[in-house]
C-alpha cells in the first residue's frame, strides 16, 4: 500500500457526509449498540422530543452491565434500584424497534464481546456505544469509539456526529513477545511509559510484528485500554486473521457481498509513507507481565517491580503501600477474571491451564465471569468450568460484573483484590476496594498463591 | 439544551488532582435511575460525604467549605473525566451548578459531554492553574474572548474548536442543527449503499 493516506484517514475521509462551519465534520455512523446502564437515558430522551431511529436495523442494545451473575438470573439485579435500567430498557429497545439481546438471551454478553461475536463490528465501519471501552472493537479495523448518551441520542436520530477531526498517532510495537507475556501486559507497559494522559487528542493506530502476531481476542485486548490512554479510540488494519475471524458470524456479509466486503477491506491499511502526528515505538521483546499498584493504569510496573520510590502520598495511602514495596508476594483477598478486556475463551482458556489440578489459596474469594453466554457455553464444552471450579473459583452468567461496583456486590470493604479489569479506580470495584489490574495468568497464579505471583513460574 | 453560556465569574473551588475519573465524579451506585436529573446530591459522593452510602458532610472536601459551596469553576490537573464514559458525571456537575472547569487536559468523552450540556471545558497549563488557585479571587472566563483572567489583570487565553464553542455560546440543540444537513446526510447514504451495501442490515433480505 503506496500513498500518505493513514488507516485512521482513510476510515475517517470515508465517513464525512458533511463540512460544517469553524472546522467540524459530520461523520456518518454505521453501528451503534446500546446497553442498559446507560442506553434508556439516550432512548428516553429521543422519544420524549418525539424523535424516531433514523435506522433501526443498525442499532443494537444489550443488558450486560448490572445484570445480575449469579446462577438462574432474571432481571432482578443485585444492585439497589437496577430492575429498572433493564425493564427500561427492554420497553424503550421494543418501542425503538432496535434489536435487543436481552438477559436470558443465548448471545447475551458484555456488548465489546459480543458485537465482534456476531459480525455487527466489521472492517471499516464507525461503531460507538455509550460506553468507554467501544475502541475494543477497533481490533477488527474499524473506528469504534466511546461517547455520551447526549451522543447517542444524536447519531441515533441523524446517523451521524458533529465531531472535530482528533489527530493520528501510530503506536508501533517490534519484535515478539517474550513468553508468558500477553496483550494486557502490552497495552500496561504503555500507559505506564507514556501516562493515561499519553494519547490525548489522537486516534491511535497499533502496528508492528507483535500487534500482528496477536490473535483476534488478544488484538481487542489491547484496543480495549485505548481509552485508559486518554486516546480517541485504538484499531489496528484488518487482516486475514480478521477475515477468517469475521467468516460466517450472523451479521457479517454472505455470499457476494462478503466478496465485495473482502475486497473493500483489503484496502483499509496506512499506506507506507503515511504521516502521523505523533509515533511511539516499542520493543515489545523487552516487555514483562505488568501489575498496577495505584489507582491510575499508568501506576503499572513490572511483576518483578516494587511502588516507586517519588510515588504520590494519595495513591500510596488508598492502596496501603510504602514506597520500595514490591509487588510480588503482596497478599490478597480476592481475584476476578472477567470484563471486555480479559474474559474471552482464549482468556479463560490460559487462566486454567494454570489453575488445573491446582488449588487456591486459603481465605482468597475467586470468581470467573465468562465475557458472554457464548463464551461461557463453549467453555463448558471444553471443561473449562470444571478447571475452575475445582480449583476454588466460582463459575458465574455472563457480564461486566464486578469489574466496577454498583451498590450491589463487591470483594468486601477495604480488600484487595488482583483483578483481569481495566480500571484501579478508588472504589472501583467496591468501597475501598484496592484493585490491582493485570492479566488472567496473572491473576490465576496469584490466586494459587493468595498473593501476587509471577505467571511464568507457575507451572 | 443547555443554558447557554459566554461570561462566568466566580471563585473557582481547586481540585487540582490527575486522573480525576467519572467513578469519582458520580460513583456508579449513586446512579440509581435512569433520568438525566436528580443526581446533583451524589456528585463527588465517595469524597464529599465521610463513609459511603452516607450524606453527613466530609468537611475537608473541596465543595464543602463555606467560600466553595456555591461555586460554578472548578480546577482540576492533568486527564480530568478519565474512566467511564457516562453522561452523568456531566449531569451531575451540571445539576451541581458548574458551569466551568479549568484543568491541564480532559478525557475526550468527557469533554465532548461537557460541551453537550453548557460546561466549558478549558485547558490550561499546570503553573497557571495553580497560579489560578493560589490567588485564591473570583476568576472571569470570557468564551467569546476566551480568556480567563484575574482581578489584578492576569489573564490566560485557552484553545476550543469552533464547534464547541458554537455549542456553548448559544445552547445549541445539536440533533437540530444536524438535521439542517438532512440533504448532506441522504446523498452520502446513497452513494455509501451501493459502495458498501452490507452496512445496510435494513436492506438485507
Amino acid at each position: 500500500m503506496t500513498g500518505q493516506a493513514s488507516l485512521f484517514d482513510r476510515l475517517w475521509d470515508s465517513h464525512v457526509a458533511a463540512d460544517l462551519a469553524g472546522g467540524a465534520q459530520l461523520i456518518a455512523i454505521d453501528r451503534i449498540f446500546l446497553h442498559e446502564r446507560t442506553g434508556p437515558a439516550a432512548l428516553n430522551a429521543l422519544a420524549e422530543t418525539g424523535r424516531k431511529v433514523a435506522d433501526p436495523s443498525r442499532v443494537f442494545a444489550v443488558a450486560d452491565h448490572i445484570v445480575d451473575t449469579r446462577p438462574g438470573r432474571g432481571d432482578r439485579t443485585l444492585m439497589p434500584g437496577g430492575q429498572i435500567f433493564i425493564t427500561e430498557l427492554r420497553a424503550a429497545a421494543k418501542a425503538a424497534g432496535i434489536t435487543l439481546f436481552d438477559v436470558t438471551d443465548p448471545d447475551q454478553g458484555i456488548v465489546h464481546v459480543i458485537s465482534p461475536e456476531l459480525g455487527i463490528v466489521l472492517p471499516g465501519c464507525t461503531l460507538i456505544a455509550p460506553d468507554s471501552h467501544t475502541c475494543t472493537q477497533g481490533a477488527f479495523g474499524a473506528l469504534a469509539w466511546g461517547i455520551g448518551s447526549s451522543e447517542a441520542e444524536h447519531a441515533m436520530a441523524t446517523g451521524t456526529l458533529r465531531l472535530e477531526k482528533p489527530k493520528s498517532m501510530r503506536v508501533t510495537l517490534e519484535g515478539a513477545l517474550p513468553f508468558g507475556v500477553t496483550p494486557k501486559d502490552m497495552i500496561l507497559a504503555l500507559i505506564a511509559e507514556h501516562g493515561a494522559a499519553g494519547g490525548k487528542g489522537h486516534a491511535v493506530e497499533f502496528a508492528g510484528e507483535a500487534v500482528e502476531a496477536l490473535s483476534m481476542e488478544g488484538r481487542m485486548t489491547l484496543c480495549n485500554m485505548a481509552t485508559e490512554f486518554s486516546a480517541m479510540s485504538g484499531f489496528i488494519a484488518p487482516d486475514d486473521k480478521t477475515y477468517a475471524w469475521l467468516d460466517g458470524r450472523r451479521y457479517a456479509p454472505k455470499g457476494d457481498q462478503w466478496e465485495a466486503a473482502l475486497a473493500h477491506w483489503r484496502t483499509l491499511k496506512s499506506g507506507s509513507s503515511a504521516r502521523f502526528d505523533a509515533e511511539i515505538a516499542i520493543d515489545a521483546a523487552a516487555i514483562r507481565p505488568m501489575v498496577s499498584w495505584g489507582t491510575s493504569p499508568e501506576a503499572s510496573v513490572r511483576i518483578d517491580g516494587h511502588v516507586p520510590e517519588d510515588a504520590e502520598a494519595r495513591p500510596l495511602s488508598y492502596m496501603a503501600l510504602e514506597p520500595g514495596q514490591p509487588l510480588k508476594g503482596l497478599a490478597i483477598d480476592a481475584a476476578f477474571i472477567g470484563s471486555c478486556t480479559n474474559s474471552r475463551l482464549s482468556d479463560l482458556r490460559r487462566a486454567s491451564a494454570l489453575l488445573k489440578g491446582k488449588r487456591i489459596a486459603d481465605g482468597v474469594t475467586a470468581i470467573c465471569v465468562p465475557g458472554s453466554s457464548h463464551v461461557k457455553r463453549a467453555a463448558e464444552e471444553e471443561g473449562i468450568d470444571r478447571i475452575f471450579l475445582d480449583a476454588g473459583f466460582e463459575w458465574r452468567e455472563s457480564g461486566c460484573s464486578m469489574c466496577f461496583y454498583a451498590g450491589g456486590e463487591s470483594f468486601g470493604d477495604g480488600s484487595r483484590v488482583i483483578s483481569s479489569t481495566n480500571r484501579n479506580f478508588e472504589s472501583r470495584q467496591g468501597p475501598n476496594v484496592k484493585t490491582h489490574i493485570a492479566s488472567p495468568e496473572t491473576v490465576a497464579a496469584s490466586a494459587l498463591a493468595g498473593a501476587i505471583a509471577d505467571p511464568r513460574e507457575v507451572r | 439544551m443547555a443554558e447557554p453560556l459566554t461570561t462566568l465569574t466566580a471563585l473557582p473551588a481547586p481540585m487540582i488532582r490527575d486522573n480525576v475519573d467519572t467513578d469519582q465524579i458520580i460513583p456508579s451506585r449513586e446512579m440509581t435511575s435512569t433520568g438525566k436529573t436528580g443526581i446533583a446530591d451524589g456528585l463527588f459522593a465517595g469524597q464529599r460525604y465521610t463513609k459511603i452510602g452516607g450524606r453527613k458532610p466530609n468537611p475537608d472536601f473541596v465543595l464543602n467549605r463555606p467560600e466553595h459551596a456555591e461555586t460554578q469553576i472548578l480546577l482540576g490537573g492533568r486527564n480530568f473525566g478519565c474512566g467511564s464514559s457516562r453522561e452523568h458525571a456531566v449531569w451531575a456537575l451540571a445539576e451541581y451548578g458548574i458551569r466551568a472547569i479549568i484543568a491541564e487536559s480532559f478525557a475526550p468523552i468527557f469533554a465532548g459531554n461537557c460541551v453537550r450540556n453548557g460546561v466549558l471545558p478549558a485547558a490550561l497549563e499546570r503553573d497557571d492553574i495553580k497560579a489560578i488557585a493560589a490567588a485564591d479571587a473570583p476568576v472571569t472566563i470570557d468564551l467569546p474572548a476566551q480568556t480567563i483572567t484575574l482581578p489584578d489583570g492576569r489573564s490566560w487565553a485557552f484553545d476550543i474548536g469552533e464547534e464547541a464553542k458554537a455549542m456553548l455560546l448559544e445552547g445549541l440543540d445539536a440533533i437540530d442543527l444536524t438535521l439542517k444537513n438532512a440533504e448532506d446526510i441522504a446523498i452520502w447514504q446513497a452513494a455509501d449503499r451501493k459502495a458498501r451495501p452490507w452496512i445496510y442490515l435494513g436492506d438485507r433480505a
